[in-house]
């Protein structure tokens, strides 16, 4: 939503400057947008402008982008090609739409990495944490991140494993979208955030980057579940994996596994529990944009739990109805025998 | 399902969605059987509308079942060999097997196999459209399916029609 107001914002101002074509004009339109922006959105990064560090950045993605890089040896003055390590190639358009967008590589990495071959000692520099940013700053007060941190301990991630356990593991800082607004749709959130999970738990590999012990089939673990893979598609795992903090966007408490939602009823239910999470934000957009959207825009349909509280009263009225009018018929009949 | 909470469990849920698939599948079976019975068979003949005279007939019909049986007129359309359904009967019946048993079958199926469902229409969850047109015929044919029996009780006595329907004979009124 607030990308469409800010996408409306930014066509009309184009509009109306070359409507009007006056330099003092199109500055104090410019003031109005942002101050508009400030007040109507709250994204609080930009994401129309051009990234603000997307020259120098560029130095860096010439070669950390390719699987193969080259380089002018100075030793023999030949050109070398290399295959880069494949854990330093980075997607430059998913960084540039992620919400890191604006910043420079050096901002976050030693400034040693400027120079080229880099110095040995700057792959051991200390790495930022979430925190170490978005810790105890009032900006980014909507995302709870004290309240992540603290379920993130309760979580198995970190009870299991010692502090090499970081948000890294799961979030890449590097293409990190937000993406639990209403301006998403269900499905991309969805994926989105089971990708999260399944990119290592259905890769042996990163796997075993933690632990010995073997990977378990998530098909074979989740055979109880009819369906599995529409389920996949359809829910998050921290729906049933999760303890659910109603103040939360994302639960982090990941739980052990014995502790898993494993009731049908308990989502396929009128009073589902996927309320309180999943469907919480589209069905705050489908309450301020009216009856007809509500039921349209609630295409989340679970069996037994459809919300369509609607459907439920009109079918009792009119059983109640039918049963109503062969009673009366059966009284007149026995009366008239 | 459709009125499923876990406070008030009638059935565990999981047992339900189990029943109800097998009973889909058997309901699917017996209607290819009905298809294939009335192309095959002279009884399909039972099904077709008199359109012209339908809002005649069926008001007659109506003041029957209304009026006239309280009053032991005789039935307006006696069962003959020529006509097993009164025009009321028929109308239901067509519009039952030829219009809600085949959404409700093809909705089914559908549900069951979701993969084949078209993920978007106009906007909405073909999921959430499927599912709903599911629960509305569903309803519909269960509304029906209680009319229907009660009508049974309507012959000579309540329960020669039940007879007949075992032994193939029709006791006239």
């Amino acid at each position: 939503m607030e990308r469409l107001k800010s996408h409306i914002s930014v066509n009309l101002f184009f509009k109306l400057t070359t409507l009007m074509r006056t330099k003092s004009l199109s500055a104090l339109l410019l003031f109005l947008l942002i101050t508009s922006t400030a007040v109507f959105g709250q994204l609080l990064v930009d994401m129309e402008a051009t990234p603000a560090s997307v020259e120098s950045n560029q130095q860096c993605f010439e070669c950390h982008t390719r699987q193969i890089y080259s380089y002018e040896n100075d030793w023999s003055g030949l050109v070398e090609r290399k295959a880069m390590n494949p854990n330093y190639i980075l997607d430059s358009a998913a960084f540039h739409q992620g919400v890191h967008r604006h910043f420079a590589c050096t901002d976050c990495h030693s400034p040693e990495y400027e120079s080229f071959p880099h110095a040995a000692e700057a792959r051991l520099e200390p790495m930022y944490s979430c925190m170490d940013c978005h810790g105890g700053d009032e900006t980014y007060e909507q995302y709870h991140f004290e309240l992540i941190e603290e379920e993130f301990y309760k979580s198995v991630h970190s009870t299991r494993y010692d502090d090499s356990f970081d948000c890294w593991m799961c979030h890449d800082p590097h293409a990190y979208k937000a993406m639990t607004r209403g301006d998403f749709k269900i499905s991309e959130i969805v994926q989105n955030h089971n990708k999260t999970c399944i990119d290592c738990h259905n890769d042996a590999v990163k796997f075993s980057i933690l632990t010995d012990s073997v990977r378990p089939d998530l098909a074979l673990v989740h055979e109880f579940i009819p369906n599995y893979n529409l389920h996949l598609k359809a829910v998050r795992c921290i729906e049933c994996h999760t303890a659910q903090e109603d103040t939360m966007w994302v639960a982090h408490q990941i739980l052990e596994k014995e502790f898993a939602v494993k009731k049908c009823v308990d989502c396929h239910s009128s009073n589902t529990m996927l309320m309180a999470s999943l469907y919480k934000y589209q069905n705050l957009e489908a309450r301020q944009d009216g009856f007809l959207n509500a039921i349209i825009l609630n295409n989340s349909y679970v069996i037994g739990a459809n919300r369509n509280y609607i459907f439920n009263i009109i079918s009792i009225v009119l059983f109640g109805l039918a049963l109503l009018a062969i009673a009366v018929h059966v009284f007149f009949r026995i009366k008239n025998r | 399902m459709q009125y499923s909470n876990p406070d008030l469990p009638l059935i565990r849920f999981d047992l339900a969605v189990q029943f109800h698939n097998i009973a889909g599948l058997i309901v699917t079976f017996n209607y290819l059987i009905f298809v294939a019975g009335n192309l095959a068979t002279k009884n399909g003949n039972y099904y077709r509308l008199e359109i012209a005279k339908l809002y005649k007939d069926l008001s007659l019909q109506l003041e029957y079942y209304l009026i006239g049986v309280f009053k032991k007129r005789p039935t307006p359309f006696p069962i003959n060999e020529k006509r097993k359904f009164n025009p009321l009967q028929k109308v239901t019946y067509v519009a039952t097997m030829y219009g809600l048993m085949p959404v409700i079958i093809v909705t089914g199926l559908a549900l069951l196999f979701p993969e084949i469902i078209i993920e978007k229409i106009f906007q909405s969850s073909g999921f959430f459209l499927t599912a709903i047109l599911h629960t509305i015929v569903g309803f519909m044919l269960s509304l029906f399916l209680v009319i229907h029996v009660y009508f049974s009780t309507m012959g000579s006595s309540p329960t020669s029609n039940f007879k007949s329907m075992v032994n193939g004979y029709h006791e006239p009124h």
